[in-house]
């Protein structure tokens, strides 16, 4: 039997010629995240081990969440991970400001997650590497700290769903209509200690970004990670990008799926998850009028250059509604920057939207854009649990930057065409 | 070991920033942690719990973000055992390496009521339903899963192999 795309790193990283699913397996790990959230108690349980960290240089630590701090707790936080990074000499310490940003936009951006490469994160979104055909996978505070002292970690090898994509995108589609859709089918447990491995020739008619998109939010169907295979448009992300070797993998012919599921692309709508689930889904031509007071566009789902550019093509010209507060989110200083090169952040201005430095902010209800009883937002998030973004009695509707920019200047959950 | 204690029931797909919201994470102190636990679903439970009190809930128990507060602020909230339909993988993880011991029992969790008084044995995977006299068991720890949970976490665990 052969192996599918996670089969073979997770054998390659166990020093074992094969594996299959159900299997457990101690893999040695290329590369270690944290946050400002996670990373301080991963450390204090790290300091009982007692050995030191297992490599300087495979240690990731980005302060995003609650960053530029909000307040001196969480300063306090953010201290404790920047004194680690300084004691070990972590190379990897992504200051606030600097050449930094959100984690999972800078990981892959600066290359240090490249094809074929096991990647462990103290934060549930690390399956959006899977995007440069890695594995990738968010695990808590006690096995990031055993993960920093070891270079190891211990898997049990999930079943894989093959999602097999197919036909033409059209136009106003992208990668947040394709997750959200194939959510809202399988459901929010529908991937269950499961992978979803991408696969088909709908995935030549996927951008980096939209793959990064569609990657990020495996988790939300209860994967363990999500998987696209290495082709033409990686390879031109990579190369040059990432220093260390990398192998990228292919399924083999016979590689064994537990189900597989199929989507058409060309027969997608531009989509939206009603609150209070990323199952929720719903095309957007099919709602009614649903007014709203905050449309958020950024974060490590939709924080790229091309989801700015996306928005910025529907903002201008045209102004935020009055009763909206439209905030833009650059993932990092580098977007931040080519945005500003190409006009969007002067086009998000001049519409009425408030740009922000990168942060995770408003996304977990941190800072920057908290919701009070009875709000609604359209966000290019990840997650619209109740209290996600602030009041328990607030909602949260997740969409891709065409929809959402489209209501932040109708004011109610729209689609570009309707602007 | 058996632990008996009075169920608090939730349902399906409860998630972590319900369990513990990430407005309460500049702070990973567990009895903190606990003072918020469940709050934005259940603003009595912080209050009323007691310890040896078990949390029963769905499936996907546990779902969204990876933040090992959440089983800790149940942990620390007295809870010494969760039984659910089924959880969520990260959560699932972070309660075996802290020592909190997840039973996954599958629909058969629809039969446990609010308040229910259980009998479990976390290691045998056994429950009993004092109240209605039905019978559980729990899908079994995989392999050496079984020696963490059995060495009380993942810290404990990798001490002993130095």
């Amino acid at each position: 039997m052969g192996m599918n795309m996670t089969e073979k790193i997770l054998a390659k990283h166990a020093g074992l010629a094969s594996v299959t699913a159900g299997q457990l397996v101690t893999c040695r790990l290329d590369m270690v995240l944290a946050n400002d959230i996670t990373a301080p108690p991963a450390i204090k349980e790290f300091e009982k081990i007692g050995r030191p960290p297992f490599d300087n240089t495979k240690i990731a630590l980005v302060p995003d969440h609650f960053t530029p701090n909000k307040d001196m707790k969480t300063a306090d936080l953010t201290k404790a991970v920047r004194d680690f990074a300084r004691q070990y000499n972590i190379v990897n310490y992504f200051e606030v400001g600097h050449d930094a940003g959100i984690e999972h936009v800078i990981l892959p951006e600066k290359g240090l997650v490249g094809p074929g490469t096991l990647t462990i994160g103290a934060d549930s979104h690390t399956c959006t590497y899977g995007a440069v055909n890695g594995f990738a996978t968010g695990v808590g505070t006690t096995d990031l700290a055993v993960a920093l002292a070891t270079g190891e970690a211990w898997f049990k090898v999930p079943a894989a769903i093959k999602v097999v994509l197919k036909g033409k995108k059209p136009q106003n589609i992208n990668g947040k209509d394709v997750i959200l859709t194939l959510i809202g089918e399988i459901g929010v447990d529908g991937a269950l200690y499961q992978s979803l491995e991408f696969a088909g020739p709908g995935v030549a008619e996927l951008s980096m970004t939209d793959r990064f998109t569609i990657a990020n939010m495996a988790i939300e169907a209860g994967g363990k990670n999500g998987i696209f295979p290495f082709d033409e448009k990686t390879k031109e992300y990579v190369e040059g990008r990432v220093k260390t070797p990398y192998e990228p993998v292919e399924p083999d012919a016979d590689a064994s799926y537990a189900r597989v599921v199929e989507i058409d692309l060309a027969a997608l709508k531009p989509v939206v998850a009603f609150p209070h689930l990323p199952g929720n889904t719903k095309r957007v031509e099919d709602i009614g009028e649903i007014p709203i007071q905050q449309v958020v566009i950024g974060s490590c789902t939709n924080g790229r250059l091309e989801d700015l550019a996306i928005a910025a093509g529907i903002l201008q010209g045209r102004k935020v509604h009055p009763d909206v507060r439209c905030i833009v989110i650059p993932g990092s200083q580098q977007i931040y920057l080519e945005a500003m090169e190409k006009g969007y952040i002067r086009t998000f201005i001049e519409a009425g939207a408030a740009v922000s430095t990168p942060t995770c902010g408003p996304c977990m209800g941190g800072h920057m854009g908290i919701l009070t009883a009875g709000e609604r937002c359209v966000s290019t998030t990840n997650r619209n649990f109740r209290g996600r973004m602030g009041h328990v009695d607030s909602e949260v509707y997740l969409a891709g930057p065409h929809v959402a920019a489209a209501s932040a200047v109708l004011g109610r959950i729209a689609t570009p065409e309707e602007v | 070991m058996k632990l008996e204690g009075k169920v608090w029931r939730y349902g399906d797909n409860i998630d972590t920033d319900v369990i513990i919201p990430a407005r309460y994470l500049n702070s990973f102190d567990p009895k903190e942690l606990a003072s918020h636990c469940m709050v934005d679903i259940d603003p009595t439970f912080s209050q009323k719990v007691k310890a040896g009190d078990i949390m029963v809930g769905g499936k996907n128990f546990g779902c969204g973000s990876s933040r090992e507060h959440a089983p800790i602020a149940i942990q620390a909230s007295g809870v010494p055992v969760i039984i659910a339909a089924s959880f969520a993988r990260i959560f699932y993880r972070n309660g075996i390496n802290i020592g909190l011991p997840l039973l996954e029992i599958g629909d058969d969790v629809e039969k446990i009521r609010a308040d229910d008084v259980l009998v479990v044995d976390p290691e045998a995977g056994t429950i009993e339903d004092v109240t209605t006299g039905d019978t559980f068991r729990a899908h079994p720890l995989p392999g050496f899963v079984q020696d963490i949970a059995r060495a009380g976490g993942l810290i404990n665990y990798i001490k002993t192999k130095k």
